[in-house]
């Protein structure tokens, strides 16, 4: 982890900040992923469909943002001006946020049950460390990155 | 590094989904029934449409196929008249709003498969007064209607059923065309209408009308207040317009007639989609009154479909086996009974199915009309393939079959074809004017 993560890239890109339309489209997947879980939540404890269609709506445009955000990263990482653990955070979201999105276009129960909730908790998990990570937080150390 | 590879496993298994399954009887009383399979993606499999082009549909030995009307705008129920004109509902129609991606997505696929042309919300008259297959006639009916679907004439009334009303016209016999507004009936209810198609038919002593009422999702996925009223058939009194259920849990009723046989009602049923290429079938059913047949909570009598909730074992208990099982997906779309003795030998008692066409499983279904072979009033024995073809050699569909017809005095059977807007008429050859024939001047 630490080559993945060492502090002296990690203050120097918290000193650099993340680039706004970057930080726009990460923050996406790092709200609407948790709200598809509270909606999945909401689906399971109600079986009012709307709840679930809500979910897959934010599923679905988590993904077109976290695509994007994900690329971002990627780049950034490759070009060494960022960590590679938040874009690494962010694909993972973003591969289960998929098949979460496929799971969801099943019909009433079965867009979510068991299964749909467990894929969102992941996502939405995942997705907001990656946020965390990306947005300077690190992983105990922001007081060093400040 | 395994994360990273988290979608590419993701899309893997989504390519996994929508193998083959191995095959099992579908068809007749008792089909077998598979386990439940509901995949990640629904299996999908469009057949692209083609013109026919000098093929045709192709139909046994001894028998002779000819298109008898084409430029239609998405025909699909017909109904001969006293004088044999035959009427033809062309519509379109349902207003089912896109509620999640997966709307939006699986309707543009299944667009794919259909025709471009709009619903022409008319009825057209094809006049054929000599017989010989090519009318000397085609002409606009009635027009301005609502996506107009079943038909039913009881004395000089012909009755239509729009997706959200059925209407009642002033028919003289003879006429060519109804310009009079018609009278409504009752309304039917047409909130979502994700199953638009109002089928129609009148009981055999006309004092009733049957309408069947299609489900408003495929299994309750727009919430269940939806389905008021959905997933019915009403019996209409024809002189107050009073209704009242006499079947409820009938997924998609797409089709009624009365059987020449006994006199009841019966109905050709689309069943749900997404528990596996071989669940669940569609089926051909007497419509009993007072029966209750599954949809949502249950199919083919007490299998529970684990997607309603909340789940309701008092209904499962309740819910009645359809009669006759047609196969899983083949969309039955048309049914009509042979009178008059049919075409003699093993087409003289049963009922003609057409038979629109499956998108949800990987090897197509349907894509034909079949004949049920019926004695004393009950079908008796397997469905025989009796017009196919409309998907050709190249795996591209030609045609999709929806309503059929059989027309006694002219011994011949009458298929509105929905993707190619065509009606084709099958007659035994001897009787039908060989397509070399020179036009009529």
């Amino acid at each position: 982890m630490a080559s993945l993560f060492p502090a002296s890239r990690a203050s120097a890109m918290a000193r650099r900040g993340v680039h706004p339309l970057h930080g726009l489209l990460l923050a996406v997947p790092v709200t609407l992923f948790p709200a598809a879980l509270l909606a999945d939540i909401t689906y399971l404890n109600s079986a009012e469909m709307q709840w679930s269609n809500i979910a897959a709506w934010a599923i679905t445009f988590a993904l077109l943002c976290g695509g994007l955000a994900l690329l971002w990263g990627l780049v950034d990482a490759l070009r060494r001006r960022g960590t590679l653990l938040s874009p690494l955070l962010l694909a993972l979201a973003w591969g289960v946020g998929l098949v979460n999105a496929f799971h969801h276009s099943r019909d009433a129960w079965s867009s979510v049950g068991t299964a749909g909730l467990l894929l969102s908790l992941i996502s939405s998990g995942a997705a907001v460390a990656a946020g965390w990570i990306a947005f300077g937080g690190g992983l105990g150390r922001r007081e060093m990155a400040r | 590094m395994s994360r990273a590879r988290l979608p590419l496993a993701a899309l893997a298994l989504l390519a996994g989904c929508g193998g083959q399954p191995t095959d099992v009887r579908q068809t007749g009383p008792n089909p077998q029934l598979p386990a439940q399979n509901q995949t990640l993606v629904p299996p999908m499999k469009i057949a692209r449409p083609e013109a026919w082009g000098d093929s045709r549909p192709t139909v046994p030995a001894g028998f002779a196929i000819t298109p008898v009307a084409t430029g239609l705008k998405v025909p699909r129920q017909m109904l001969v008249l006293p004088n044999g004109d035959l009427l033809v509902a062309e519509g379109k129609g349902g207003h089912a709003p896109k509620l999640r991606p997966k709307d939006v997505i699986a309707g543009y696929i299944k667009s794919l498969g259909t025709t471009s042309v709009k619903g022409g919300d008319r009825i057209t008259l094809l006049r054929d007064a000599d017989g010989d297959g090519r009318p000397e006639l085609q002409t606009v009916f009635l027009d301005g209607l609502d996506a107009p679907y079943g038909l039913a004439l009881v004395g000089n009334d012909l009755f239509v059923a729009e997706q959200g009303a059925l209407k009642r016209f002033a028919y003289t016999p003879g006429a060519t065309r109804i310009a009079q507004p018609g009278w409504e009936v009752t309304k039917l209810p047409s909130r979502v209408n994700h199953h638009w198609t109002k089928s129609l038919a009148a009981s055999a002593d006309g004092s009733k009308l049957y309408v069947g009422i299609g489900s408003n999702s495929n299994v309750g996925e727009r919430g269940l207040e939806v389905e008021e009223d959905r997933a019915v058939v009403w019996e209409i009194d024809r002189a107050t317009g009073a209704h009242r259920a006499i079947a409820t849990g009938i997924r998609n009723p797409t089709a009624l007639a009365i059987n020449p046989g006994t006199g009841r009602l019966w109905s050709v049923v689309n069943e749900r989609d997404e528990l596996g290429a071989r669940l669940v079938p569609d089926y051909l059913t007497e419509v009993r009154d007072g029966a209750f047949y599954g949809w949502p909570y249950s199919y083919w009598g007490q299998n529970v479909d684990p997607r309603v909730r909340p789940q309701r074992p008092d209904m499962v208990a309740k819910a009645t086996v359809p009669d006759y099982a047609l196969g899983s997906h083949v969309a039955a779309l048309g049914l009509s009974f042979a009178t008059g003795g049919g075409w003699g030998g093993p087409f003289t008692e049963g009922a003609f199915v057409g038979e629109h066409g499956s998108w949800n499983r990987q090897d197509l279904a349907g894509y034909k009309v079949t004949w049920i072979p019926f004695r004393g009033g009950r079908p008796a024995g397997q469905p025989r393939d009796l017009v196919t073809g409309f998907i050709g050699p190249d795996g591209k569909a030609r045609g999709r079959p929806v309503g059929v017809l059989y027309d006694a005095p002219r011994r011949a059977l009458f298929i509105a074809d929905d993707l190619s807007n065509t009606i084709w008429r099958v007659t035994p050859a001897n009787r039908t004017a060989s397509r070399a024939a020179p036009p009529r001047g």
